[in-house]
């Protein structure tokens, strides 16, 4: 706590960064450059609403129709848009099948470019430095620090999103899935698996 | 003053394992999803552009040292501190001391979905032929980029694949200084990692996105 600066008693449990950001919230209101309302929507959008089962959904459809998955990987936007996923942060989206011969990872090793509509904002290891300084070096070393070991013989391809173009990565449909419908098989698709640092769960494991 | 990148982190070493987090986990204290939200109502003003908001958090000297939020909170400070909308006796004191600016757009909260769900495109008419096609051999640009760029230091000077066209796209050199959209042709350029650093993983190629004034045929 900085010294020689009173806070009344409600603030003193706050840390320096909460306060800051308080102070710089109220200026931005005081000024009116903010709705505060505004600010409200915003993160009750991105904290309850956006987020991987948006993706996961789309990754069920492909797995269940043959024609949307073919779509999806010739226009990315269009066929993700047409699920009502569309927008910031992922205005230009590219699908990247996974197959037994290759196997699709994305990293952002600039900043923490993501696909918001489709996995929402993305989490803390994805935009930290051991991530985005390995991910393109040693993605198999980077593959087995999440539990993953590709079978002998699948190459490896790594997307460094360093333009406006958004990646997803479409898992591999595991086996004994036949009769599962598209919410049972959403619940197999985690978060990891769309961005390639993981794969598919297989039933009956369900995502979290 | 030189630009200079702290956030160009491709290849180098020592930062330690990846620690990962459950799905549901999205924010780590209660301010940070108040940093978010004011990056964002104060970018919907139309004062910057998303390419300016990575160049004032990417060229923070203390980048390494900060938290994700940490870095969103002080490149927004920069960017409005240098606009003179805030100013530090202020965020000190906790209040407006100042007039306030008069501002170009303000976000509302019923706009806020539809602005979300309609984004920011980058792609833009082209008009002029693209240089490159699928399969052609390039050469990225070799040595030092003195202002905001998106071209990784670790494929300088490295030949690669054009293995996408992606059309014509904003500019992220000139947009992030104040030179407009500047659109160019926009490639996924694919290398061998075993190209770039002998000691990667073997079979395992690597792609940027890469504005043609990035790149000559090789």
């Amino acid at each position: 706590m900085s010294a020689g600066h009173h806070h009344d008693h409600d603030h003193s449990e706050l840390s320096p960064m909460e306060l800051r950001v308080r102070a710089l919230e109220t200026v931005l209101g005081e000024k009116g450059y903010v709705d505060p309302a505004a600010l409200d929507v915003l993160i009750d959008t991105y904290q309850s609403k956006v987020g991987p089962r948006n993706g996961a959904h789309v990754v069920a459809r492909a797995w269940s129709d043959p024609a949307y998955k073919q779509w999806l990987l010739r226009d990315g936007s269009a066929a993700i848009a047409s699920l009502g996923f569309q927008g910031r942060q992922g205005e230009h989206m590219v699908v990247l099948e996974n197959t037994p011969a290759q196997h699709h990872m994305v990293v952002c090793t600039l900043c923490s470019c993501y696909p918001w509509p489709v996995l929402g904002l993305p989490p803390t290891w994805y935009k930290s430095a051991p991530y985005r300084s390995r991910a393109v070096r040693d993605p198999r070393g980077v593959l087995a620090e999440f539990g993953v070991a590709l079978p002998e013989g699948t190459s490896i391809r790594v997307w460094d999103s360093t333009a406006e173009v958004r990646y997803l990565v479409l898992p591999m449909r595991p086996d004994g899935t036949d009769g599962l419908d598209e919410d049972e098989l959403a619940a197999l698709v985690t978060r990891d698996s769309m961005i390639g640092t993981g794969l598919a769960l297989t039933p009956p494991a369900r995502a979290r | 003053m030189a630009h200079v990148s702290h956030a160009d982190l491709g290849g180098t070493t020592g930062h330690g394992p990846i620690v990962n987090e459950p799905e549901g986990e999205r924010f780590h204290a209660d301010w940070e999803p108040r940093v978010l939200a004011m990056t964002l109502a104060m970018g919907g003003t139309g004062l910057w552009n998303i390419d300016m908001s990575r160049a004032a958090r990417e060229s923070l000297p203390t980048y390494a040292r900060l938290t994700y939020y940490e870095i969103w909170f002080e490149g927004l400070l920069k960017l409005m501190v240098a606009q003179g909308l805030v100013a530090d006796d202020e965020l000190q004191a906790g209040r407006s001391l100042h007039g306030a600016r008069v501002l170009p757009r303000k976000l509302y909260a019923a706009d806020v979905p539809a602005v979300l769900a309609k984004g920011a495109a980058t792609e833009r008419p082209a008009t002029t032929p693209a240089r490159f096609e699928v399969g052609d051999r390039v050469r990225m640009h070799a040595g030092e980029v003195p202002h905001h760029t998106r071209l990784p230091r670790y494929v300088r000077g490295h030949r690669g694949v054009v293995e996408r066209v992606h059309g014509a796209h904003v500019f992220a050199d000139a947009h992030a200084t104040g030179r407009g959209e500047m659109p160019h042709w926009l490639y996924t350029v694919t290398f061998d990692a075993r190209d770039l650093w002998p000691d990667a993983s073997a079979d395992a190629r690597v792609s940027i996105d890469a504005w043609e004034p990035y790149m000559e045929r090789a």
